[in-house]
């Protein structure tokens, strides 16, 4: 690689900060708020100009333009601002990866015990650092919500959904898991040769999943023969077989994402189409299929023999022949120093064709539709909870300034560590005025 | 590209007015003509300032004036034009202002609603020599095989073929440095590339640009060499040294030949030769360099050895120095938001680019990426956001020059190009909009006044001889 990457830290000495944060939290979820006169994106509906949303109990209880300010609430002036649900990052190593190239930071990844490294059971979220000081300018940029993915190998575990809060892991879950992660488009990934060895190796998974949920007393006294994957692995994709969780399927190539299909259906799995830089080029099978895929905006070089097709087109392309999209960071540092452009991915994806209430939506209710919680999140409804944001402007747009952030109905914005160095630099401290 | 229509008499103007190779570059002023026994070719054995053994071939492509009204003009010389327009003729900007004159066989294009710029600069990329596709044949950006490879030169790893060029032409990238990788002390020589479609490498260098040196703080050498050294910062600091001390006797050396040359010529050495020259002024030092405390060291040994830095690169905490970089004339190509993914990345912020700009010291958007290159104008509007954050005002006008003029100088090519001037270089980009708004694409770019891109005419585009077969042509 021409640069060095790396990623995330984390600070012990913010414990007692959590903490203070999380009482203010609970007085402060007590608070009913009114956003008033605001132009409001519900993304379920027709944007309404001069309306309001009014939060209470961390829950929206009403959004529209003759809204009654209930009394006592704390009024938000949204005159001239946007309002729209929280942003949702669907793919992240937020709280994963502290500093990228610092292995003691690195925790989105499983060796795993096969050669091929299949770790379906790896519960990524349980290594999740709650105080990584990356959460804060996430949040401070308007992503309340962020999926928190694992990497590598042939089946690289499961990913959940966070909401960043202050909090620990079992506060910032909103639901685990929400995908089983695997890849078909890298076989050095998963100590293989060839792009067909991946599926036979997936396929030799399912099937001894699916032998091994029939055949559970069998296995448990050693009465059935050796299966292609440890218990607890085989264990965690029953609930892959029995659709209750997607299958995740990394894949940029056109025939890589066929192949994918034609597995899932094979296996009756519910599949999710991730990177995909060639999907526009099997829009109509992916439309026919019902399968929703996660990509990029920003991605158009051939940078390797998979990603030949790459263009920025992709997201429009796809939405325009009735694929659900949701968009993901392909610019710098996206899965956790840079979480917070998955905004400007939204606005390049307008540039190259996509609309403009798409790529709203495709990073707010398509992902929490993708993930299955469309019934709390990604769009303001009463009911949903109460993750919402102000805006100075156009929420894609560089120069717009987040005003406000409510996650859970709690104001949420906070200074960042990367602000604290801006402030610290911005006139020198005494101490630092000699060279 | 529409390059079809064009007169004969046109072409043969423009390639003399162009400053192409034909016209005088550092090839023959640096001949060491007197040296009496041989010619202009055959100087192999000769270490002689300013030489120039791979001249450039580029010629400036033909073109027709062409004016384009109606049109926001950001010039980085100065506040914008509002319905300006600019005349483009024999490769230079001939007129600028209010209203210029139509020569008859201009094309004339209406530019409402769009803005033009001049074309953007990049002062560090790795195309060419980091290849699409990524493939290890391809990988020919780090000779590190030696902490210290002052021999290499970036031009000869390129492959002009890079589909990474036409793509970041049309990001209104016009001129880009190619710098070789970060894995050596001293990595070798840049090149500065004009972003055409050519044969050759000689026929995409600037005509006449200095070449740069590349040199590398921190982790990446102490990395690389951890085993064989340098495996410290002290290893590292003790390697620049060295290569100085050296390359300061081969200079002595070899100015006393050439000023009294009596005897035999001392030995050539291709990497002394290379530090030499940046002893002598005539090489620019591009430092990586992320720390603010490494910075201020390498600003000493610069001292020491009585050479100038010219550009710290990716520079995360540049913020943190601004005061010595503006003191010393020190750019820093910087990222609007790259950070944590290692140590010395720790404490990118994103006002760095405006906590520079406000002391005083010249800001540059780099890209040191072939994604991040096609929007250097969105990095530039992060960066003016995130100033705005924090109280920094910095007007659109000014931050143009972040991705033009700034960069210019940084190569020491901002006589030529980096602002809109009459007499400068014709390049030239017309956007959709306004260029630091993210839906902003750029529509047209030309080089030397020769229109090299044209968003609206796909079927024109600069297809490299690779994607022909592999890559459909617009998804077809």
């Amino acid at each position: 690689m021409r640069r060095d990457h790396g990623d995330r830290r984390d600070r012990r000495g913010r414990r007692a900060l959590g903490l203070v944060a999380l009482l203010i939290a609970g007085v402060a979820q007590a608070q009913t708020v009114a956003i008033v006169g605001g132009r409001v994106f519900p993304v379920s509906g027709p944007p309404i100009e001069g309306g309001t949303v009014i939060i209470r109990d961390g829950r929206i209880t009403a959004v529209g333009r003759d809204v009654a300010v209930p009394e006592g609430a704390q009024r938000v002036d949204a005159s001239g601002k946007w309002v729209t649900p929280g942003i949702i990052n669907p793919a992240t190593q937020l709280g994963l990866v502290e500093v990228g190239q610092v292995g003691e930071t690195r925790n989105a990844t499983a060796r795993g015990r096969d050669e091929t490294r299949v770790n379906a059971a790896f519960t990524v979220w349980d290594g999740l650092n709650p105080l990584s000081v990356l959460f804060a300018p996430a949040r401070n940029e308007g992503i309340t919500t962020v999926a928190v993915m694992p990497a590598g190998g042939l089946v690289s575990g499961q990913a959940a959904l966070v909401d960043i809060v202050d909090g620990g892991v079992s506060e910032m879950l909103v639901r685990s898991p929400i995908a089983m992660i695997a890849q078909i488009g890298n076989p050095q990934g998963a100590n293989v040769s060839s792009r067909g060895e991946l599926l036979l190796r997936l396929r030799e998974l399912l099937e001894d999943s699916r032998a091994y949920g029939r055949r559970r007393a069998d296995y448990e006294r050693a009465q059935t023969r050796e299966f292609a994957a440890s218990r607890l692995d085989l264990e965690a994709m029953q609930q892959v077989l029995a659709g209750r969780v997607p299958l995740l399927v990394v894949a940029d190539k056109a025939s890589d994402i066929e192949a994918a299909l034609r597995l899932a259906r094979e296996y009756g799995l519910r599949l999710i189409i991730g990177s995909g830089a060639e999907a526009w080029m099997v829009a109509d099978k992916l439309v026919a299929a019902k399968v929703p895929v996660m990509v990029g905006s920003m991605v158009n070089i051939p940078g390797s023999f998979a990603t030949l097709g790459a263009r920025q087109e992709n997201p429009g392309l796809l939405r325009r022949a009735g694929v659900d999209v949701a968009l993901i960071g392909t610019g710098s540092d996206p899965d956790a120093y840079n979480v917070r452009n998955i905004k400007q991915e939204a606005g390049n994806a307008v540039a190259y064709g996509m609309t403009w209430d798409d790529a709203l939506r495709a990073i707010t209710l398509t992902p929490a539709e993708i993930f299955g919680v469309a019934d709390r999140y990604g769009s303001l409804q009463p009911g949903r909870v109460a993750n919402v944001v102000v805006w100075s402007g156009d929420p894609f747009e560089l120069s717009t300034r987040v005003e406000h952030v409510f996650v859970r109905g709690v104001r949420s914005m906070s200074p960042s560590r990367q602000d604290e160095l801006m402030a610290r630099y911005k006139t020198l401290p005494p101490a630092y005025r000699n060279p | 590209m529409t390059r079809t229509a064009l007169l004969t008499l046109v072409t043969t103007a423009l390639a003399c007015a162009s400053g192409g190779a034909t016209s005088g570059g550092p090839s023959q002023a640096a001949a060491p003509a007197d040296t009496g026994a041989r010619g202009p070719t055959g100087d192999g054995g000769i270490s002689a300032p300013l030489a120039d053994p791979f001249p450039s071939t580029y010629q400036a492509p033909p073109s027709r004036p062409t004016v384009i009204r109606n049109v926001t003009i950001l010039t980085a010389a100065g506040p914008r034009i509002e319905n300006g327009a600019i005349l483009l003729r024999d490769g230079k900007i001939a007129a600028v202002g209010a209203s210029v004159e139509a020569p008859t066989d201009a094309i004339v294009i209406d530019g409402a609603g769009k803005f033009v710029t001049p074309g953007i600069i990049d002062t560090h990329s790795h195309m060419g020599v980091y290849a699409a596709p990524g493939v290890e044949a391809n990988s020919d950006g780090n000779e590190a095989t030696n902490p210290v490879t002052a021999h290499v030169w970036a031009e000869h790893s390129v492959w002009p073929q890079d589909p990474q060029f036409p793509r970041a032409l049309a990001g209104g990238i016009t001129t880009a440095q190619i710098l070789p990788g970060s894995a050596n002390l001293i990595g070798g020589r840049s090149v500065v590339l004009k972003v055409v479609p050519a044969r050759t490498v000689q026929g995409m260098k600037f005509p006449g640009a200095k070449y740069g040196l590349k040199m590398a703080c921190g982790e990446n050498p102490k990395r690389v060499y951890a085993t064989r050294g340098p495996s410290t910062r002290m290893g590292n600091v003790a390697g620049y040294r060295n290569a100085w001390i050296q390359a300061e006797a081969y200079r002595r050396r070899w100015d006393k030949w050439l000023a009294d040359k009596k005897g035999d010529p001392p030995q050539r050495d291709l990497g002394n030769e290379t530090l030499a020259e940046v002893l002598r002024g005539n090489i620019l030092v591009h430092n990586h360099c992320y720390r603010a405390d490494e910075m201020a060291q390498m600003i000493d040994i610069a001292r020491e050895f009585g050479y100038k830095i010219r550009s710290f690169h990716h520079g995360v905490e540049a913020y943190k120095i601004a005061d010595l970089l503006a003191r010393d004339s020190i750019s820093a190509s910087i990222w609007a938001d790259w950070g944590a993914f290692k140590m010395e990345a720790l404490d990118a912020v994103k006002a760095n680019m405006a906590l520079v700009h406000q002391a005083g010291a010249r800001t540059v958007v780099h890209s040191d990426d072939p994604s991040g290159i096609q929007r250097l104008n969105q990095e530039a509007a992060k960066g003016i956001a995130a100033g705005a954050a924090l109280g920094i005002t910095i007007s659109e006008d000014e931050a143009i020059k972040w991705l033009t003029l700034h960069p210019a100088w940084s190569l020491g090519l901002d006589d030529r190009v980096g602002s809109i001037a009459v007499g400068k270089n014709a390049d030239i980009v017309l956007w959709s909009g306004n260029p630091f708004s993210v839906y902003t694409r750029a529509e047209r770019v030309w080089i030397d006044g020769a229109q090299m891109f044209d968003r609206s005419d796909p079927n024109e585009a600069w297809r490299t001889d690779f994607e022909l077969g592999f890559v459909r042509r617009g998804g077809q």
